[in-house]
């Protein structure tokens, strides 16, 4: 019971305010230690990639950008979804707070997916599955911005992402599975990147790393725009 | 890994334009957004 | 609650009868949308019958989303809707009957002229079964998703544009399998893998889409 209080507390936007700005302090700064140490791992530590060479480097933003661009839609639908149930302002606030940075990563993956595609590939876009499942991605997160941007009213606009946010999470497996079996249908890809177990374990610590890294950075950010969003419907 | 000299290591095997080109707009991306955010929270304090 | 539905049913009906231009239009566009493809591409016949079931499908994306816009502005805009929102009938179940009425004159019609542009991109004639049953599956689910995205833009703005681009993305798994079963059977193989999760789709929206419609039409009306 008493916890319970304690989250809608929290839930109000005046308490969570000062709370947001500490926690984004302390992520950015932690960010930045941790984009350091990843970076000095992946070009200093990790040895050059026997099949692909130099380029592989790529790695060390690519596969961060990409899980960070899905994990943050899973998160802005969570939030959204609380927020219409519960009608809680601060987690809709959230949904929107996030939509930025995880279209950010997303074009990051697709950029950095393009520019790695050219020398290991022969070319910047391949209709490879994962690549087409985060275009779409992409989309989606603009679709859910434009709309929420289309609308004057914060309540409305609020509510109306929640609901796009919400379908969007559901059909993003269907999606997914859908590109991936068309995919396999045109056959037009076949080189694959899933090279796991050969992959030297500094290699994948500096991946963690900078996966750990951009973590961070997407909770400061998003709790940086978080009390931008507070302060300007106050 | 060591590098034989700061050349080698701009160059990354002859494909320095792919691997620096990634870095580079994505730190830019990141840059900007906290460029803009900050640009954001001065304006909404006053 | 089967009342209700029929008695929107009915009226959206007999609206649309009332003024069958506006239904007519969207065919229309089908049309000259797949009739366009061959003039950009070329006609060299082996390339059309290859590009045919995406053409054919991306334009029925299109035609379908184009009509969506007028799904619940009509209603919006004469107070119809704010009526269907206080009445006792499940709002959950309007939608559905508005959606369903809906695809009887605009999702329908196409799939009945679309063996027309097959014929014009010489598609072989053991598809057209293929062609037309997934048009009847997939078409009613466009009418579903794209009745959220309808009813989220209700009387906003540039409405029409911002919902091609909520809506499009999300139509992607229908066109992915719609035009995949016509290409399986040209490949020589069976398509009943892509018809029955297309029939999959059309039962989960069908269950689910109802009230994600309601409650966005709450949300834009309050």
């Amino acid at each position: 019971m008493s916890t319970a209080i304690r989250w809608f507390w929290f839930a109000s936007p005046q308490t969570f305010y000062p709370l947001a700005g500490a926690i984004a302090r302390v992520s950015a700064v932690g960010a930045a230690l941790l984009v350091a140490a990843g970076l000095y791992v992946g070009f200093f530590v990790a040895p050059t990639d026997a099949q692909q060479g130099e380029v592989y480097r790529v790695i060390f933003i690519h596969v961060p950008a990409a899980w960070m661009s899905m994990f943050l839609y899973v998160v802005m639908a969570f939030w959204a979804a609380i927020g219409l149930a519960f009608n809680t302002r601060l987690s809709a606030m959230m949904a929107s707070a996030i939509a930025p940075t995880g279209a950010l990563f997303t074009f990051v993956a697709l950029w950095t997916g393009a520019l790695w595609g050219r020398p290991t590939w022969g070319t910047y876009w391949v209709w490879d599955a994962r690549l087409t499942s985060e275009l779409i991605l992409l989309f989606l997160y603009l679709g859910f911005m434009a709309l929420q941007a289309a609308i004057d009213d914060a309540r409305r606009a609020d509510r109306a992402g929640a609901v796009l946010a919400i379908v969007g999470v559901v059909n993003v497996p269907i999606i997914y599975y859908s590109v991936q079996w068309w995919n396999t249908l045109h056959q037009g890809a076949s080189v694959s990147l899933t090279r796991a177990p050969s992959m030297a374990s500094t290699m994948l610590a500096g991946m963690l790393l900078m996966a750990l890294a951009f973590w961070l950075y997407s909770i400061a950010a998003t709790l940086a725009r978080v009390r931008c969003i507070i302060r300007e419907r106050a | 890994m060591s590098w034989g000299s700061w050349g080698e290591f701009w160059a990354m095997g002859g494909k320095g334009f792919f691997v620096w080109g990634s870095y580079a707009v994505t730190f830019a991306c990141l840059a900007l957004e906290v460029y803009f955010l900050r640009r954001r929270s001065r304006e909404a304090k006053t | 609650m089967i009342a209700a539905a029929r008695t929107i049913l009915a009226r959206d009906l007999r609206i649309v009868l009332r003024r069958p231009g506006d239904a007519a239009t969207a065919l229309l566009f089908f049309v000259i949308v797949a009739s366009l493809f061959p003039l950009g591409v070329g006609a060299e016949p082996n390339l059309l019958r290859a590009v045919a079931p995406g053409v054919i499908w991306v334009a029925a994306l299109l035609a379908s989303m184009l009509s969506l816009a007028r799904l619940f502005a009509a209603d919006h805009a004469d107070g119809t809707l704010e009526q269907l929102l206080l009445g006792s009938a499940p709002l959950g179940v309007v939608s559905a009957a508005k959606v369903l009425a809906h695809w009887l004159v605009s999702g329908l019609p196409l799939v009945a002229i679309a063996p027309l542009i097959a014929l014009q991109y010489d598609l072989a004639p053991e598809l057209y079964g293929t062609l037309a049953l997934s048009l009847l599956l997939g078409t009613p689910v466009l009418g579903f998703i794209g009745a959220i995205g309808a009813a989220l833009t209700l009387g906003l703005r540039g409405a029409g544009v911002l919902l091609a681009l909520l809506v499009l993305p999300l139509y992607v798994p229908v066109l992915i399998l719609g035009a995949g079963s016509v290409e399986m059977v040209s490949a020589g193989l069976a398509p009943d893998g892509q018809l029955l999760l297309l029939a999959a789709l059309l039962v989960v929206s069908a269950a689910f889409a109802p009230w994600a419609i309601a409650a966005a039409l709450r949300i834009s009306t309050e």
